[in-house]
């Protein structure tokens, strides 16, 4: 397998005449990349970025502080996925608000949030619902397994994002030359390889679906590097082991079913257009935004000097950022890039490669 | 978060199944994948399973999951 790897980065050089940027879109793979060591294997012509693949960090300020308002209701209780508990809002994050009285519940499945509210009828239950693609079927079964159980005390505080159409948003701007995308893996189990026939056919981008596997990125990388060469592009499928053309198609009609597409903010780089979802006028009753008369604020201003917004968009790498490594580390977070485990800013902390000179 | 884990069926109850994941065992929904059988090894997220899978798939997720949640705990403590 070593002699394999060895071959594989090899190639990689050979491909490599001139500069060229490739997106890992997936926060997991920027994880992988930097657990592997890759980066610092590449040559430095090849620069890989991180793109917006980390829900986490893309949630904006404003849903933050809407989840703390939910969770300092008497009677309420907010539950969430772990890896929100840090992300900063605009004045402080939900593990802060605890010290004041928010009642928080970490949980790992939203079907954990549906049995609480089920167990607890006299206290309103609320779901911080934030995930990509991957996630989002898995919060429309647990709508339509409330609503087959009649559970009225569950409601849902929807910041559910589209990757696909934050991919397309990115190579609008022209902000950076992007030559090519490492395309997420478990995201693309759910909307299949096809979904993103629409990068290649609108932006001429090569695609390619990648596993976590040393092999798979350094596979993608080296599909990725012979597209461009060869002036191509297509959606190349090296995760076939998971992922299939229309992939998964029961979570995909679920996902129609329960959500309408929207325009929505992703914090750092703006609204874009038919990027998120909300609930259907048949499910209203599940949305939290409703229920509690709440209005999550748009586009409230970062922390002076954070670079998360440049660094998911790829326009700079997390140690390019002035705070990185000093004002801003894991353990005392300015970013959400630097919070969330996937984050780029927290993955390059970890694992100290800049993968540059 | 996207994170799917791979884990082996060893029981399925109605559209419930309970997944093996390193000697941890968890109840699983099989709503978006009702095809599943027992022995089957899939990944699983959020408490839904996505998708079926060969064995040897497993092993490198495993090995990220466990990193990023030995730097969570890291993270946790300071």
């Amino acid at each position: 397998m070593s002699q394999t790897i060895e071959q594989l980065y090899h190639r990689i050089e050979e491909l490599t005449p001139n500069r060229i940027n490739l997106m890992e879109v997936c926060g997991t793979h920027t994880v992988a990349i930097s657990r592997l060591g890759i980066r610092s294997r590449l040559p430095h012509k090849l620069r890989l970025l991180s793109g917006p693949g980390c829900p986490v960090c893309v949630s904006p300020a404003g849903y933050i502080d809407s989840l703390i308002e939910i969770a300092l209701q008497p009677g309420t209780t907010l539950t969430t996925f772990g890896d929100l508990l840090r992300v900063p809002g605009s004045v402080r994050s939900l593990k802060q608000a605890v010290a004041s009285g928010a009642k928080v519940k970490v949980l790992y499945s939203p079907l954990e949030a549906l049995e609480f509210a089920r167990q607890n009828s006299g206290v309103e239950v609320v779901f911080a619902a934030v995930g990509f693609e991957t996630t989002l079927p898995t919060i429309a079964a647990t709508i339509i397994q409330a609503e087959q159980s009649g559970i009225v005390n569950l409601s849902f505080l929807m910041a559910g994002r589209l990757a696909v159409p934050a991919m397309s948003a990115l190579l609008q701007t022209n902000d950076v030359r992007i030559d090519g995308f490492i395309c997420p893996g478990h995201v693309s189990v759910v909307t299949g390889s096809d979904a993103f026939k629409t990068i290649v056919e609108r932006f001429a981008v090569p695609c390619a679906i990648t596993g976590f596997e040393a092999v798979d990125i350094l596979s993608s990388i080296i599909s990725l590097l012979e597209m461009k060469n060869n002036s191509e592009a297509s959606v190349v499928n090296n995760y076939l082991r998971a992922v299939k053309p229309g992939g998964n198609l029961i979570a995909r009609q679920l996902m129609e079913q329960v959500f309408d597409v929207v325009d929505s903010e992703w914090r750092g780089i703006g609204v874009i257009p038919a990027s998120g979802v909300k609930l259907k006028a048949a499910y209203s009753r599940f949305d939290a935004e409703a229920k509690f008369g709440i209005s999550i604020e748009k586009q409230l201003s970062h922390p002076v000097g954070c670079s998360c917004g440049e660094v998911m968009r790829g326009l700079l790498l997390p140690d390019e950022c002035p705070l990185f490594g000093n004002a801003c580390e894991p353990s005392s977070p300015v970013g959400p890039c630097m919070v969330s485990t996937e984050g780029a800013c927290a993955a390059y902390y970890n694992y100290g490669q800049s993968g540059r000179i | 978060m996207c994170l799917a884990m791979p884990g082996k069926i060893v029981a399925i109850a109605e559209s419930v199944a309970t997944v093996e994941f390193g000697g941890v065992t968890r109840a699983i929904s099989l709503d978006l994948l009702p095809e599943a059988c027992v022995g089957n090894y899939v990944l699983a997220h959020a408490g839904f399973a996505l998708q079926v899978i060969e064995e040897e798939e497993a092993g490198e997720i495993l090995a990220i999951f466990a990193e990023m949640e030995r730097l969570d705990s890291v993270e946790s403590t300071c």
